[in-house]
């Protein structure tokens, strides 16, 4: 197309090309370029091109001046209607970093449009619940997103899976009674996220992919405990009433900043230290490959918990208490169990033996009692990362759950 | 606890209960008639143009509707319009067409052959089949077949015709005959096959039409499409505001500019009879509303 001059029609000329074989386009094109009120003058050969333009220009809100029959049809095109950015609204920008890229509360006409998209008016509003930058964002969200798909480890050739395992069957027995523990909370841990990225304004891009990959990450440690379970044995262990409901609490839980606060500060956090004390006891390289990689993504998930709740505490004052009170509540309702369910905590202790002789056994016990010592001070620590004094944090940390999650 | 008196809801609003609301008639050829109708609905309400509309499953019903007064305006297809008009005149009432879309204006029809048959005007199809929409549309039938039979090739005896009856009643509205027509022209079961020029695009654009495969021998000159048709009446002043609201409506603005979208419009404009010569020579040639023009006492 030639560049406008001094009152001439602007050209676009079609050559041979059919505007039903992509001639549209060049015209889309030369008509959206075209000033107000000025004229662009289309030729072509192709014998359909006065039919063709006809139809066109009437679909494009377009006046057309003559298309003649002759073998080069020489047309004008004055006007086309107003184009869809007319009125648009830029969605803030794709670069994170960009001032002014993330909205504080994205609109909910912007619905779907990519961060940094220009945005049609006049989108239907697509109602996300959770749309609060303070909330939901956290600075760090892109970096252990990029960190979590580098990380992302293959189930069937990450693991020795023909490893040997010669230990005794009650050793078997133990680890399988575990990996089912495991399996109902990394479910948990699965449900949780899901539940809240389908409510997560796609705005907030970083946060939705963490969350995604998240719920993979939980998908993945489900299939490899599974295949461990499963290794030696035709049928899981027991699903335990106690650890259910405990962890049905955390299902129930409505909003984000507590539910993300028990789960992944104060649950994947306890987990931390029991997949480590697991990986230190494993009877087996399969049992410690699968807890090992699975603590790799269990530290991310922490990491992300603690990353959005310590910015959105930094914003409202008023959150700590929200989240103290949360622990609380979530205590009182767990008030009937108030130990590590018996068949898991004995699991753990045989694991920790290594046989079923008494000297052994007392040494695993003391173990277990070290692994809860761990897991308090780790939480304890963390809660303070959080702004808790020393005090409230072991408090808070001791109302946690007994079942761990 | 206290039991209060139980109280029939009231529904605000409800415009079944409300006096002096204009009422559209449209055919609903498509289910996004649905959503067009009831987004013009909520767009002319916040306007102050008390509005709702019946939707028909064809236009006869539509025109008649109109003449009983269940509607007092209608979306007419230009062969109701014309049904319309020719009842008014017989009952000694006026029927004015009030508004049309910018692409109802200046549409032409195409008669295609495959590229390489030999036929270069309708002459040349003498004895040939020609594939055509439904019995009623009117590009896609009725003013093709008006310029075959001006061209000497009666209907119905030569050239044979090819009918695709998709959805009779709505006048061609629904795309299926034309697209049927076009494949039976592909398929050799045609020597031509009447097609709207936009059609003709979107054909080609879509693949039903293979780059190259097809040749225009004649295309018919401009007519108009559909109008707001009204009768002489008491509803004029609504009428009024109702044109007035919608030559207001700008394709820039997003409220109605997805709504202008789906009716397949840039523009309202005001209504204009100069297009619909072709086909009233069309029907006075082919005869095909005699009988409902008959059952509306309009002969």
């Amino acid at each position: 197309m030639s560049p406008p001059d001094d009152g001439r029609a602007q050209v676009v000329d079609l050559e041979d090309l059919a505007l039903d074989r992509g001639g549209d386009l060049l015209l889309r094109r030369a008509l959206s370029a075209l000033a107000p009120g000025a004229r662009l003058e289309v030729r072509g050969r192709d014998p359909m091109l006065p039919i063709h333009l006809r139809a066109f220009c009437r679909k494009a809100g377009a006046a057309l001046k003559s298309a003649d029959g002759s073998s080069v049809a020489i047309a004008y095109v004055t006007g086309g209607a107003p184009t869809r950015e007319q009125g648009a609204e830029r969605a803030g920008a794709a670069d994170p970093a960009e001032p002014g890229a993330i909205a504080d509360r994205p609109a909910a006409t912007w619905g779907l449009a990519p961060r940094g998209a220009l945005v049609e008016a006049g989108v239907a509003p697509l109602m996300f619940p959770l749309a609060d930058k303070d909330v939901v964002w956290c600075d760090d969200a892109g970096r252990l997103y990029a960190q979590a798909v580098a990380a992302q480890w293959d189930p069937a050739t990450a693991i020795p899976w023909d490893a040997d395992t010669n230990h005794a069957p009650e050793i078997e027995d133990a680890v399988v009674q575990i990996m089912t523990y495991l399996i109902e909370n990394e479910t948990a841990a699965l449900l949780v996220p899901a539940r809240f990225v389908a409510s997560l304004h796609p705005h907030f891009r970083e946060v939705m992919q963490l969350l995604a990959v998240q719920v993979a990450d939980e998908a993945r440690h489900i299939e490899v405990f599974s295949r461990r379970a499963r290794l030696r044995r035709g049928e899981l262990g027991l699903s335990t009433a106690s650890g259910q409901a405990s962890l049905r609490t955390l299902l129930e839980e409505p909003d984000f900043a507590e539910a993300s606060f028990l789960l992944s500060v104060l649950g994947e956090g306890t987990f931390l230290s029991l997949l480590r004390f697991l990986h230190n006891h494993a009877p087996d390289p399969i049992t410690a490959a699968v807890v090992r990689l699975a603590a790799q993504d269990e530290a991310r998930h922490v990491a992300f918990g603690l990353g959005h709740l310590q910015r959105h505490i930094g914003r409202d004052a008023g959150l700590r208490a929200r989240l103290a009170g949360a622990v609380e509540r979530r205590h009182e309702a767990l008030r009937q169990a108030e130990a590590l369910d018996e068949r898991v905590h004995d699991a753990l202790v045989l694991l920790a033996a290594g046989s079923l002789s008494p000297s052994r056994i007392a040494e695993g016990h003391d173990l277990v009692r070290a692994l809860h010592e761990d897991m308090h001070a780790a939480r304890a620590q963390r809660l303070s990362r959080l702004g808790f004094t020393e005090a409230e944090a072991a408090a808070l940390s001791n109302l946690h759950t007994r079942n761990f999650m | 606890m206290i039991c209060s008196e139980l109280l029939p809801p009231v529904v605000e609003g409800d415009v079944s209960n409300r006096d002096n609301v204009l009422i559209l008639g449209a055919v609903a050829y498509a289910p996004k008639v649905v959503s067009i109708w009831e987004g013009f609905r909520t767009v002319l309400e916040a306007r102050r143009v008390p509005f709702d509309f019946v939707l028909f499953s064809n236009y006869e019903r539509q025109v008649e509707a109109l003449f009983s007064g269940a509607v007092h305006i209608a979306w007419n297809s230009p062969l109701a319009w014309i049904e319309t008009d020719r009842v008014a005149r017989a009952r000694g009432r006026k029927a004015s067409a009030v508004a049309m879309r910018d692409s109802d204006r200046d549409l032409t029809s195409a008669v295609i052959v495959r590229a390489r048959e030999s036929a270069q005007s309708l002459q040349d199809l003498s004895g040939a089949t020609v594939a055509v929409g439904a019995a009623d549309s009117p590009q896609a039938t009725l003013i093709p077949l008006l310029h075959f039979a001006e061209a000497g090739r009666e209907p119905g005896r030569k050239p044979q015709l090819l009918r695709h009856d998709v959805f009779v009643g709505k006048h061609g509205d629904h795309v299926g005959g034309e697209r049927d027509a076009v494949r039976a022209l592909l398929a050799g079961q045609a020597d031509a096959a009447c097609v709207l020029d936009a059609n003709l695009l979107a054909f080609g654009q879509d693949g039903t039409l293979p780059p190259g495969a097809t040749r225009v021998v004649f295309q018919t000159p401009p007519y108009d499409h559909c109008n707001f048709t009204v009768l002489d009446g008491p509803h004029g002043e609504l009428v009024e505001r109702f044109v007035e609201a919608l030559l207001a409506m700008s394709y820039a603005d997003p409220e109605v500019r997805s709504l202008m979208d789906q009716e397949g419009l840039k523009a309202w404009l005001p209504g204009r009879l100069t297009g619909y010569a072709q086909l009233e020579r069309a029907v006075a040639k082919l005869g095909v509303i005699d009988g409902w023009l008959a059952r509306m006492g309009a002969t």
